[in-house]
This record gives structure tokens, sequence and C-alpha cells, in this order.
């Protein structure tokens, strides 16, 4: 067993290993090295040792400088992203027992919760004296649900660096993604802990200005999710970042994907996580292939413990989160310490690939669709940019199969060439999956609506 | 195009798509023996759903199902009246 002083954030910043890494944000930056000796807090940090904090900041600079400064402080912290429904706060504020908001917006704005002590946050350093800590904070995370209020997943810092190897260089982080979101998250330990810097991303930025400030600070490591590239590589900006690694998570990688950030970043190692909120990382695949090895399936051969059964994925970890947080709180792990991700694969020769989502399928007939399937098989047609796929009610199979596609050429247009089109990706369908799976309809759309996490949003999911 | 015309293009592309052979089409021509599956039958009304802007299986509870394409056609001219 660590002692629990090796297990604090803050000892990541100490050493001569942390001159010159920093966290940047969209307007503001902090160097390691003054976050060690320094405090964002205005001196306040003494009041939240051991509370229930909701970390509740618009700015994620801000929300960076105070995890570091709140972890074995704090006996909780909740994390709390920008857009989560302010009709959710009550119920996330009384499952996670929160007697301490931390925030840079109005105590006004946040006064329905009626906790009283609200300390104001800003995304500057001013110097103060080391916190002791010692306490094995809880970070607890919120799931993103589809319908009602978000889940709490209970990690700490252990769980949260399980999955990190320190690596020979100081990579400077980019994403995508928000931090307080776990694929976030993970690159904000990515960068703590494993010697790097990180560059935040900013809501409301533009792509191309997103791409441009991470260009300007030397990204080496770029991660988020295969919604966030398609959109990303749409972007003439692309062209200005030339990372060494770029990492794809927290959705399937189909092959199109993988073979277009190939294509743009001939250089750099092309990398998918697969991740949850819930069952943290469980391995990375980096062969440039979708799916990953069936090799990667069994018990006690590494650090991670990969099971299928039901045809979904079931894991155990480290770095799994312990528990869901809150009154009726359902179980987390089954009996045996799995997680059950409720994500479907499909064993096709040495391969696992993913199929989509439990609870997501199409019932064509009696014929189970898993939507995820058919868009990756749309999605290797090369005029395609991206595709959606969802039920459309049928009096006679029960639903067929109906696809949103977005081409890469918007300007092709004119009745015959969309229809070749057409034609050309039902018969790519045709070739390689099921009758009953090929598209019924195609809708030839100008985009695909993306959620604040980076993923395509389904419409009519339970 | 008449509704009936629009019937028979329909299921000349569905047919060709799907790869089934169709039998020639006539008004007496039995729905099942024409060639096409339930699954080609289920594209065939979403098709007309979106072109004639008309699903009749959806709209009614208590409608048969035509045996012939002359059923089937009647049933799409009743309920675009």
């Amino acid at each position: 067993m660590l002692h629990a002083d090796t297990l604090q954030l803050r000892h990541h910043l100490e050493g001569p290993q942390s001159e010159g890494r920093f966290f940047r944000g969209a307007s503001g930056s902090a160097a390691f090295a003054d976050l060690r000796c320094g405090t964002s807090l205005g001196g306040r940090l003494n009041e939240l040792a051991g509370r229930s904090v909701l970390l509740a900041t618009h700015d994620q600079l801000a929300a960076a400088l105070a995890l570091i400064e709140l972890d074995g402080v704090a006996r909780r912290i909740v994390l709390c992203p920008p857009d989560v429904a302010a009709g959710h706060l009550p119920e996330i504020a009384a499952n996670a027992e929160v007697d301490a908001i931390l925030s840079d917006r109005e105590p006004a704005d946040l006064a329905m919760l009626g906790i009283p002590l609200h300390v104001r946050t800003a995304a500057a350093i001013a110097p103060a004296a080391p916190s002791t800590g010692g306490r094995r904070t809880k970070w607890l995370l919120l799931t993103s649900g589809t319908t009602g209020a978000p889940k709490l997943v209970s990690h700490d810092v252990v769980s949260l660096s399980a999955p990190i190897k320190p690596g020979p260089q100081a990579p400077v982080w980019g994403t995508f993604y928000d931090i307080r979101r776990y694929g976030g998250l993970q690159i904000f330990f990515r960068a703590v802990v494993g010697g790097g810097s990180l560059i935040l991303s900013c809501a409301g930025e533009t792509v191309a200005d997103h791409l441009q400030r991470i260009a300007r600070n030397g990204v080496t490591h770029l991660s988020g999710t295969p919604s966030h590239w398609r959109r990303a590589l749409m972007s003439p900006a692309i062209r200005e970042i030339a990372p060494d690694y770029v990492r794809l998570s927290g959705e399937i990688a189909d092959q199109a994907i993988l073979e277009n950030l190939r294509a743009v970043f001939p250089r750099a190692g092309v990398g998918h996580a697969y991740a949850s909120t819930e069952a943290g990382v469980a391995f990375e695949v980096n062969d440039g292939r979708a799916g990953f090895p069936a090799s990667f399936v069994g018990v006690g051969q590494g650090d991670v413990d990969v099971k299928i059964e039901d045809g979904s994925l079931r894991l155990r970890s480290a770095r799994t989160a312990s528990c869901y947080v809150g009154r009726d709180a359902p179980a987390l792990l089954d009996p045996d310490g799995f997680v059950d991700t409720g994500d479907m694969v499909e064993l096709r020769g040495d391969r696992y690939h993913f199929v989509g989502r439990k609870g997501g399928i199409i019932n064509v007939g009696g014929q189970k669709v898993h939507p995820e399937e058919v868009e990756a098989a749309i999605n290797r047609h090369p005029a395609v940019w991206a595709s959606l796929v969802r039920a459309r009610k049928s009096p006679i199979t029960g639903a067929i199969v109906s696809a949103d596609v977005v081409l890469k050429d918007t300007s092709i247009q004119g009745d015959g060439m969309v229809a070749q089109t057409e034609r050309e990706i039902i018969e790519l369908c045709r070739q390689n999956i099921a009758p009953h799976k090929v598209p019924a309809m195609i809708r030839f759309v100008p985009s695909l609506n993306v959620s604040d996490t980076g993923k395509l949003l389904r419409h009519g999911r339970p | 195009m008449s509704i009936k015309l629009t019937v028979i293009s329909e299921i000349e592309q569905i047919a060709e798509q799907h790869q089934k052979t169709l039998a020639p089409l006539t008004d007496d021509s039995i729905l099942m023996n024409t060639g096409l599956d339930s699954l080609c039958f289920a594209v065939l009304v979403a098709r007309l759903e979106d072109r004639l802007g008309v699903d009749p299986f959806s709209e009614s509870d208590d409608i048969s199902f035509p045996v012939t394409l002359g059923d089937f056609v009647r049933v799409y001219e009743n309920a675009a009246r």
C-alpha cells in the first residue's frame, strides 16, 4: 500500500521535471512551477478541507488549477461540466452530499442549491504555502446519460492514474474534450502524471481557432472522439498541427476515420482507446485497425481483466470506478467485480469489433441491427464524411434501417450525381453486411448533430 | 406520374437494389409471387410514404394487406383521396 502522501496530485508538480510545464487555456495559462507554492482560491483552501465540493466553473483553466489544489484536501470533488442542466444540480448536490461550492460564477447563479459556503476561484495563481493534504479524495464524475439526472461515478487518483505509463518525452497534450468528462480528465492526468503539459479546450471556440491555438502552443499529442476528429478534419486549419500521436476514444473508431487520420498525419501514431466513465481506460489499440485483437480478452494476464458475456464487453481492473454515489444508486460492479460496459462486440476472425450499444438495437422483422455497424459500412465509401443510422417505423417489419449521410464534398449536386452516390453506398453495404442491415432509405444531409461530449446525437434511443 | 406508375417504378428499383428477379407485373399479380420479400415491401411502403406523403398501412388499424398488385395500388389511390 502506498502512503497516502504519495498519491496526492500536487506531488507530480514537484521536482526539476516540472520546469517548463504548463496548463494553457484560451485566455490564460499557468506554469506548474508557480502552482507548487501558489493558490487560485484566494487563500481559502483550508475552508474546503474535508468537504464535498461542487466544482462548477465556466473556465476550464480555473477547474484545472482547483483540481490540483483540492486533491488530498477535500473529501469529495464533484466535477460539474458547464453543460449540465441547472435543473439537475439539486439532485446531484444532494446525492453527493455537497457542502461547499467552488466556482467562478456569481454566487446568485447557484443560490438555489442552498449551500452557504461558496468559494470564488479564478484562473490565476497567487503565492501561498503548500497544503498538507493527506486525504484520499474521491473524484465524482457525471455520466453523460441520455435521460434523467446524470449518475455520479466515484474515482480517485489511483484509479484515474492507473492507465498511465510514464513516457520518455514530455508531451504537450491537447484535447477536444472538456476535462470534467472522463475522456478529458484522462488527458489532464496524462499531462500531470505523465510529465507533460496540457492545452485546454474552450467551449464556444471555433474549430479553426482551437486548432490554430494548439498549433501555436506546440501540441504533440491530441485526443478526441471520432466525431470531434471528423469535425477537425473538415477544417483547413488541421494542416497547421503536426502531432506525434493522435488518439480517439469515447465512440467506435471505424476504419474510415483511422485511415483519414493516417493520411493527414502520416508521421503520427494513431491510437484508439477503449474507455468509459465507469470502467476507466481498458486498452489502447495502436495497430491502425478498427476493433481489437481477440488476444486482449482474458483474465489474469495483464492489468485489465476482459471478458465477453452475452455479447457485451466486461472489464475488471484497478482503473474502474469503485461505485455509483447517491441514494438508490445502482450497483456498478457485478459480484465478481466486473463492469458491464453495455458495448456489444462481435468476433470476426482474430479480432473483436464493436457493433453498438446494448439497447440501441434496431429490430428489422426480428433480426437485430446495430446502427454503428451500418454506419461503419457506409463510411467506407470514399465520398462519405459521416453517417447516422436510425430506425424508421415500418408497418411491415416493425422497423427498417434509415441513414442520414453527410458527403465530404457538399457541392455534389444534381439528382444524377446524388442518385449515383446513393447506389454506390447501397452496393457497398450489400457487399459487407447482411441484407436486412442495408439502409432502406438514405437521406443526404448537410451535417449531423454532435453532443457537448463530442458524440453523435442519436435520437429515439432509450 | 400516376400512383400506379409510381408504385411500379419503385418496385422495379427496389427489386434491382435487392437483386430480386421480378415476375412480369400486372394488376392480377399476386404480391407474394412477384419476387419481393417482406423486407422489400417494408422498403416499398417507406419510399411510397416519402413520394406520396401517405402510409395507408400505418394510418389505419383495420386495413387488410392487399393480395394483388391491383389491390395494393387501390389502397394507395383510396388513401390519397
